[in-house]
């Protein structure tokens, strides 16, 4: 396969970024208004304490462990794997912790923050919703006010989430400028956190943001990564040859990755969302058709037009539906050590039915981006290779869209 | 001589307040913009301050979010907007105009020849809401090398250490976010703003320019002789949008008596 090509890099980065003013190279930095550069400040400081103070750690596994499920399960896929005929292909089941996704990882980090800061008022964006349904659960674990910003498109894609979210006891509120999806709800959120900064804790739950958002989110993602590199040398006795994971602001792929990253072996592939396909304009591979730029407080790549206006993303799953990459992401693609990549709409709707039908997995269907691309990975690896694949959520949220796109099609 | 250091030099000798009047660019259109701003000095503004449109406005309120989609809608770019400010230039060589505006546009425009082009344009100043001192430096040494102030901003939120921090290279005029909120937040508190504002000069000699909720002539009124600079946003666009021009200019104009009055 193309990974012998990479074999022995000596890539720039290998994860330890980022620096002192949140910079992964050129890309990250906190670029927001002032009003919040103070807040940002006192959140490095808060979490750089909790870093060293193994009980807040502690207590972190604790509520992984007794209330999400952790650890998610490393799940050989015999029939995908016999039925591709190549490289063996693992699922690492994010879909099967508490609420559906891997988010609640990073809202079980970021709702032990909020506590330390005393704050009790949280405010959250979400796409999919996803990590709109994480926040109101720790949310209410905690017993902690929850606004969650939803874009108004998206609240009509994924009802069933909003739906879960108000029974939670979390206030939805619809956000309907732009596209009226993620980046919208985004801008909303920090709005929202501008007028309130003294005592609201914004919970953001994407590898993008200005600093320490990235670093915060990719280390409460990283269990995702730990337990699986743990799990597959006690399957197949090594690392393995190849992972892949679906890319919107990417935290579940940072989280994945990054235990990886010092491993040249272990070839490492993010699955953007390619929508209509790249020639049509309508998708949302920012790696493969944005450049560089700054969006909600950190230098990435963007699709943008030449004056610098952001442009709309589009995907059929919503939470990849965002015009950004977080900045790790974009150093990682810089440096070579991460192979961005994107599959349209109908590989990825494919990739859900054949999970469906041959695993009885339902995935989400951002993670169906990550089955999709690992469909056409695995017959050019050979039978005693591995290929882990993030299942990163669960697919429930998506069968209306599904049910709608397949009676569209006929 | 740039044209905000003579304003602030002038408005000094006179021992008042000056008055900025914000309004976005090619709101609504190209030509009803340029009408508008060749009424602004007459009509009573000291200084202009021009928004640079934005598809994510991340700082502001309702008000301006809804200018910057009608002037994108009607084709504005950063391109359009420096013609627009040339194009004043015409028949307004010596009010001095500030661009306001979030980093993305200018950064794919070209730090560089940005600052070169809008300085060329008639530009005087640049406040990018989305820069803060961390990262300001090259952006700061570029405007710098043009002529033109990169204004600093403060907010409620700012404490000691950060104020030195941010003002220790303020130059033109220092913009202090008067509301912890978006632009055309209506909260209204006088004193706290007295007391920041005295706060900023324990640290800065630069004059300091108040804005962010600043509606009324009475408000205004209020602040002058506390606040060097007051600026008017979010009601003038409101009066624009739903008014048009002239009572725009005379709106402009009921803030510059307040001025004269609160002398």
């Amino acid at each position: 396969m193309t990974s012998l090509e990479r074999s022995t890099p000596a890539f720039a980065y290998l994860g330890n970024g980022p620096d002192a003013l949140g910079q992964f190279g050129r890309f990250g930095g906190a670029y927001m208004p002032e009003t919040l550069m103070p807040a940002l400040r006192e959140l490095l400081q808060v979490f750089q304490a909790a870093c060293l103070d193994e009980a807040f750690w502690a207590r972190y596994r604790q509520i992984l462990t007794d209330y999400v499920g952790r650890p998610s399960p490393l799940f050989l896929a015999e029939n995908l794997t016999t039925d591709l005929g190549g490289a063996r292909i693992f699922l690492k089941r994010e879909d099967l912790n508490h609420t559906g996704a891997h988010k609640i990882n990073n809202c079980v980090g970021q709702i032990l923050l909020a506590q330390r800061m005393g704050k009790r008022r949280v405010i959250a964006e979400t796409g999919a919703g996803q990590h709109g349904v994480a926040a109101a659960t720790v949310c209410a674990l905690f017993r902690m006010d929850c606004v969650i910003y939803m874009g108004a498109e998206d609240m009509a894609r994924q009802a069933t989430n909003v739906q879960r979210m108000q029974l939670l006891g979390a206030e939805v509120r619809a956000v309907h400028a732009g596209t009226a999806t993620l980046k919208d709800a985004m801008n909303e959120a920090l709005r929202d956190w501008i007028a309130r900064v003294e005592d609201t804790y914004y919970l953001l739950g994407t590898g993008a943001g200005p600093h320490p958002y990235p670093q915060i989110v990719r280390d409460f993602q990283r269990i995702i990564g730990q337990e699986t590199r743990h799990q597959i040398i006690d399957k197949v006795g090594r690392l393995p040859d190849a992972m892949v994971a679906c890319i919107g602001g990417g935290s579940n792929a940072i989280g994945f990755f990054h235990p990886f990253l010092a491993d040249p072996g272990v070839q490492l592939f993010g699955v953007e969302a390619g929508g209509l396909g790249l020639a049509s304009g309508r998708h949302a591979a920012c790696v493969a058709a944005g450049r560089p730029g700054v969006l909600h407080g950190s230098l990435s790549y963007f699709l943008q037009d030449d004056d610098g206006q952001i442009r709309n993303a589009y995907s059929i799953s919503a939470g990849l539906d965002y015009p950004g990459v977080g900045p790790e992401h974009a150093r990682l693609h810089e440096t070579g050590r991460v192979s961005y990549t994107s599959v349209t709409d109908d590989e990825a709707l494919s990739a859900f039915h054949w999970l469906c039908r041959n695993e009885g997995i339902l995935p989400a269907l951002e993670s169906a981006h990550a089955i999709a691309f690992a469909r056409q990975l695995a017959p050019t690896m050979t039978t005693d290779e591995t290929v882990v694949v993030c299942l990163s959520g669960r697919g429930d949220k998506d069968v209306s869209t599904v049910m709608g796109y397949s009676e569209a099609q006929r | 001589m740039n044209r905000i250091d003579a304003t602030l030099a002038r408005l000094r000798k006179d021992t008042r307040s000056g008055l900025v009047c914000y309004f976005t660019a090619g709101d609504p259109d190209f030509v009803t913009s340029l009408e508008l701003l060749n009424g602004l000095s007459a009509a009573g503004a000291d200084i202009i301050e021009l928004g640079m449109p934005f598809s994510d406005p991340v700082a502001d309120g309702p008000t301006i979010q809804d200018a910057h989609i009608r002037a994108r809608a009607a084709g504005q770019t950063v391109v359009r907007t420096l013609e627009l400010v040339h194009a004043l230039r015409a028949t307004d060589a010596n009010t001095a105009l500030v661009l306001m505006g979030y980093l993305n546009p200018v950064m794919q425009y070209g730090r560089d020849r940005f600052m070169r082009d809008a300085a060329a344009a008639g530009v005087d100043g640049l406040i990018v809401v989305d820069l803060p001192v961390e990262h300001a430096a090259p952006y700061q040494a570029a405007a710098r090398g043009s002529g033109i102030h990169l204004i600093r901003m403060t907010a409620p939120t700012s404490d000691s250490d950060r104020l030195a921090r941010v003002l220790r290279d303020a130059s033109g005029f220092v913009y202090h976010v008067t509301v912890t909120g978006t632009t055309g937040r209506a909260v209204w508190a006088p004193d706290d703003i007295a007391t920041a504002v005295a706060r900023l000069r324990t640290h800065t000699s630069v004059p300091i320019a108040a804005g962010f909720g600043i509606r009324t002539p009475e408000q205004v009124r209020q602040l002058t002789g506390i606040a060097d600079l007051i600026v008017v946003g979010s009601r003038l666009v409101e009066v624009l949008a739903a008014r048009g021009v002239a009572a725009a200019l005379t709106e402009v104009g009921a803030l510059a008596a307040a001025i004269e009055a609160g002398k």
